[in-house]
């Protein structure tokens, strides 16, 4: 227990295939005791893949792999593993499912007790034992989920993606509950797609496309940055910099940050132009973003084709006490807001809050029970089939048919925003052009690589050029690189007048909005520009220079401490 | 990896089957068709679908007027089997027929008493709607008998007899074929227990991803496939049972065997029914897949091909070849034994074999497919 220089698990050069597909292309990995040990990469990278390997639940075309001094799926008795979907029994209760773990693992009578009032403390579920787990929130089903891993201390815990469908909080206490268990000696791997939480791991093992692309300690690979990372700020279009700065040969990437520019300068500090350039720390994803080869060079072919829509001052999108109730139950309640034409504007908030529902009435695909909303000067109400005409809408997850081709899919949205004949022919061909979709038009769209997916998706959502285009959480998941691309295309047709409405619990995403409604139980609960909200959380929480997360979890928290005592906040 | 099956903790298994349990009784839909289900199917089949053709309307046209026509014209009208509608002549009896109004027209004709007193007996004319052959086919059967049983009282071989035939139906002297319905409905619904909700059940593991967390404990999965075998074999013989007593009770089916011979051939019988389920889920590993599968793999073949319903020796000689990989083929005389005749172990015994014998390919099956791997 006490050498912590002997990896708990380790893997070199795994190979691993589906049909013709490399998942795994000789990757290595060591987890240590008494660390956690990040598995970081975009969907589809392989992490799932090394981690079901490691458990024993796949075998390993080729490569060596020691799992507690034997072979994967030898010690299972030692060996805690959470899956995505966490293994719970939805019908069973929380102390059911913790006593069939138990049970399962062999814990022994005795230690029964003790063990479940020390984990139900743990994870606070102590209130909610006789609650089914398919009837509890997605943060605490995640932490039921660790329970049920840790009913006997395992030497190995693997988590895979424990933080994905969960909202800030209740990651950030996943987070502090995983990092007390380091302090028993256990080694942790711990698999995201988030870089932010990639940079508390102890070490890093960074995964694209089922090849290693770099491993060490997070801090390594962020001192290469240091000196090289700037917040750029000019009094003009902040997007228009984004633009000149992406294509000057000295900058390596740059991304929108609210009000700034993150700019990371291949070396030194690049011309300012105009713009003032002050130092930042650098953070992780600026170093991936580096090992990467840096980010795309800020044109967009769709924005420079796309027609151009006058910024006339008449809101492109306009909610007026939006709220809708399905029984008992009010799912968003006097939902407010107006989305200038050219601007992009973010609902934020955590699954469940009223995102959704908000969304679907805007698309007139719920009625509201009050209040009424417009979009592109269309009411909802009387013209609907005219305000959906005026819109686009992109989902990276649900909005393609995989089982159709690329052609199909393409021929089929055109159909739906009502192209027919030579227009949807000329839609379709420049979109295969702009989206060099060209090669894969007889490939069915689920089995295209995610970044081809994504370009498809997108151009489904614009071969009828729409003024407004709604996008529900497009780039979640997806590598830093093909991330930037979509919001170069998206920054691109904000130029052109497009009004971008974004739902997102993604903290990235919600900095490249214009404007943001912070949505938490089915209210909204604070308004504003990303800056805005950060200035608030900052004078909530008293921290210096809050990020995005900071904000939306000290708002969010702040808004509890409302519902709580409601005279004290009137 | 290796060794799953000796992999075996009887502490694992006891919490697998609790917990198993408690989803049974979570889960409605799992106690509608262990409960709900068989009461509805017997209902059906007892009342709704008697393969007896209880009264049948018929057209009776009486065209002489002597003693002996109006004596045999009083036995069609009291037959218990015939609904009579009378008419003088021909033509309108002919066009109600023509209608689908009447099943068949029976007339007898002008010179049947004189016939008759010369000790000469002519046949009565009987036409039936040949486009519902079976009631057609009941419809001459009846009037045929009905003047059969009426000459022989009177003294009279009717024409054409030779030999008359005395038929004794033993054992279902009535041929209520309630009978052989309820034993059918057992059939199914054991069918639909055993391999339907098995094989969604294990479905539903693989598509939730629970199953990947349970292959990420010690268990075996021996001991996994028992947790699901032990409570969906209880849950259908529960079921026999509950169709066995609403048998006895609702439909007064009698019970001539043991209930010993009843368990015996209901276990032999499940067996392969939750071997195939489990099979199915294994190899499907989607819930949708899995209840196509078990409808066309299970329950069709032991609806249409087991002799519960078509009887296999007036099927093609091909199909007749096919319903000797039906396990249901080999419960249904069985069951039908059991409940109308008494013990047979002359003929329950091969049959129980062949059934052990299917339930052990399918088991063989079902643990090469249930592997502890994503792969």
């Amino acid at each position: 227990m006490s050498d912590t220089t002997t990896p708990v698990a380790s893997a070199t050069g795994v190979i691993k295939r589906f049909g013709d597909v490399l998942a795994l292309d000789g990757v290595d990995i060591a987890i240590l005791p008494g660390q956690v040990t990040g598995l970081v990469g975009p969907d589809a990278a392989g992490k799932t893949t090394l981690i079901r390997i490691l458990a024993g639940l796949m075998s390993a075309e080729s490569g060596e792999l020691s799992v507690m001094g034997g072979a994967p799926g030898d010690d299972l008795e030692q060996l805690g593993y959470m899956p995505q979907r966490f293994g719970l029994y939805e019908d069973l209760s929380v102390i059911q499912n913790l006593t069939l773990y138990a049970e399962l693992r062999g814990l022994p009578a005795s230690e029964r007790q003790e063990t479940f009032d020390r984990l139900l403390a743990f994870t606070d579920l102590a209130r909610f034992t006789d609650r089914p787990a398919g009837k509890l929130s997605g943060g605490m089903k995640q932490k039921l989920g660790l329970a049920c891993a840790l009913v006997r201390t395992p030497r190995l815990l693997l988590l895979d993606e424990p933080g994905v469908g969960v909202d800030p909080i209740s990651r950030r206490e996943l987070w502090a509950m995983v990092q007390e268990l380091t302090g028993e000696g256990i080694g942790v791997l711990w698999s995201t797609a988030y870089l932010d939480e990639a940079e508390k791991c102890d070490s890093v093992f960074l995964l694209n496309d089922g090849k290693l692309l770099w491993h060490g300690p997070p801090a390594d690979l962020t001192s290469r940055m240091d000196g090289r990372v700037f917040a750029a700020r000019s009094e003009g279009d902040r997007r228009k910099l984004l633009t000149t700065l992406l294509q000057r040969e000295d900058v390596l990437d740059a991304t929108i940050q609210g009000s700034t520019i993150r700019v990371l300068a291949k070396e030194g500090k690049p011309e300012a132009q105009g713009a003032t350039l002050a130092p930042v720390p650098p953070r992780l994803e600026d170093g991936f973003m580096e090992v990467l080869g840096g980010g795309p060079d800020g044109h967009s072919a769709l924005a420079e084709s796309y027609r151009s829509f006058p910024l006339d001052g008449q809101p492109a999108i306009e909610a007026r006490s939006l709220t809708k109730r399905y029984g008992e139950f009010t799912a968003a309640h006097d939902i407010s807001f107006i989305a200038k034409p050219g601007q992009i504007f973010g609902l934020l908030g955590p699954n469940g809050a009223g995102k959704s529902t908000t969304f679907k009435m805007l698309c007139g695909l719920a009625t509201p029970s009050a209040g009424d909303c417009a979009v592109a000067g269309h009411n909802l109400k009387h013209s609907g089939p005219a305000a959906r005409q005026s819109l686009g809408y992109m989902a990276q997850k649900f909005s393609l048919y995989g089982d159709l081709s690329v052609q199909q899919n393409l021929d089929f949205f055109a159909g739906a925003y009502g192209l027919r004949g030579r227009d949807a022919r000329e839609a379709i061909g420049k979109a295969v052009e702009i989206f060099e979709l060209g090669e894969r038009l007889k490939v069915n769209a689920g089995q295209l690589p995610l970044g081809f997916k994504q370009r498809l998706a997108l151009a489904c959502a614009v071969l009828h050029e729409p003024p407004v285009l709604f996008l529900d959480e497009p780039t979640s998941g997806v590598d830093p690189v093909m991330r930037r691309e979509f919001w170069v295309h998206i920054n691109g047709l904000v130029a052109r007048g497009v009004t971008v409405l974004v739902t997102t619990h993604f903290m990235e995403e919600a900095e490249y909005c214009d404007d943001i409604l912070l949505i938490y139980r089915s209210e909204q609960i604070a308004t504003g520009s990303p800056d805005d909200l950060k200035r608030q959380a900052a004078q909530l929480t008293g921290l210096d220079d809050p990020t995005m997360e900071d904000a939306f979890i000290a708002l969010i928290e702040a808004s509890e401490v409302d519902t709580l005592n409601p005279r004290q906040a009137a | 990896m290796k060794h799953e099956l000796t992999r075996f903790n009887a502490r694992r298994m006891a919490a697998l089957i609790r917990k198993e349990s408690v989803q049974i009784m979570r889960d409605p839909s799992t106690l509608l068709i262990a409960f709900v289900l068989p009461i509805l199917l017997l209902f059906i089949f007892g009342f709704g679908i008697s393969l007896d053709a209880n009264t049948i309307r018929v057209g009776l046209v009486v065209q002489d007027s002597g003693p002996q026509a109006a004596s045999l014209a009083n036995a069609y009208r009291n037959s218990p089997y015939l609904e009579v509608v009378e008419a003088p002549a021909v033509a309108p009896i002919k066009a109600r027929v023509v209608a689908d109004d009447l099943r068949a027209m029976i007339v007898i004709p002008p010179d049947f008493s004189r016939a008759m007193d010369r000790g000469r007996p002519v046949p009565v004319q009987v036409a039936t709607d040949g486009s519902q052959p079976n009631t057609a086919n009941f419809a001459a059967a009846y009037a045929e008998g009905i003047y059969g049983s009426w000459a022989e009282q009177q003294g009279i071989a009717p024409p054409g007899a030779q030999a008359s035939l005395n038929t004794r139906f033993w054992y279902n002297p009535e041929l209520k074929s309630r009978f052989f319905l309820v034993p059918g409905s057992i059939a199914i619904v054991m069918t639909m227990i055993g391999t339907l909700l098995t094989a969604l059940v294990v479905a539903r593991e693989w598509e939730r991803g629970t199953l990947e967390a349970m292959m990420a404990t010690p268990i075996g999965m021996g001991e996994f496939i028992a947790s699901k075998l032990i409570p969906y074999f209880l849950l259908g013989i529960g079921s026999m049972a509950l169709c066995t007593v609403l048998g006895i009770i609702v439909f007064g089916v009698p019970l001539r065997g043991s209930v010993f011979a009843l368990l015996a051939i209901s276990s032999a019988f499940l067996l392969p029914a939750l071997g195939l389920g489990l099979f199915i889920s294994a190899a499907t590993k989607n819930q949708f897949v899995a209840a196509q599968m078990a409808l066309l793999s299970g329950f069709l073949p032991s609806f249409l091909l087991s002799g519960f319903i078509f009887e296999i020796s007036s099927m093609p000689a091909p199909i007749q070849a096919v319903t000797y990989i039906v396990p249901a083929r080999y419960l249904i005389p069985s069951l039908q034994t059991v409940f109308v005749t008494g013990d047979v172990w002359g003929l329950f015994l091969p049959n129980i074999g062949m059934m052990l014998l299917f339930g052990a390919i399918f088991f063989l099956l079902a643990f090469r497919a249930t592997k502890r791997s994503l792969d």
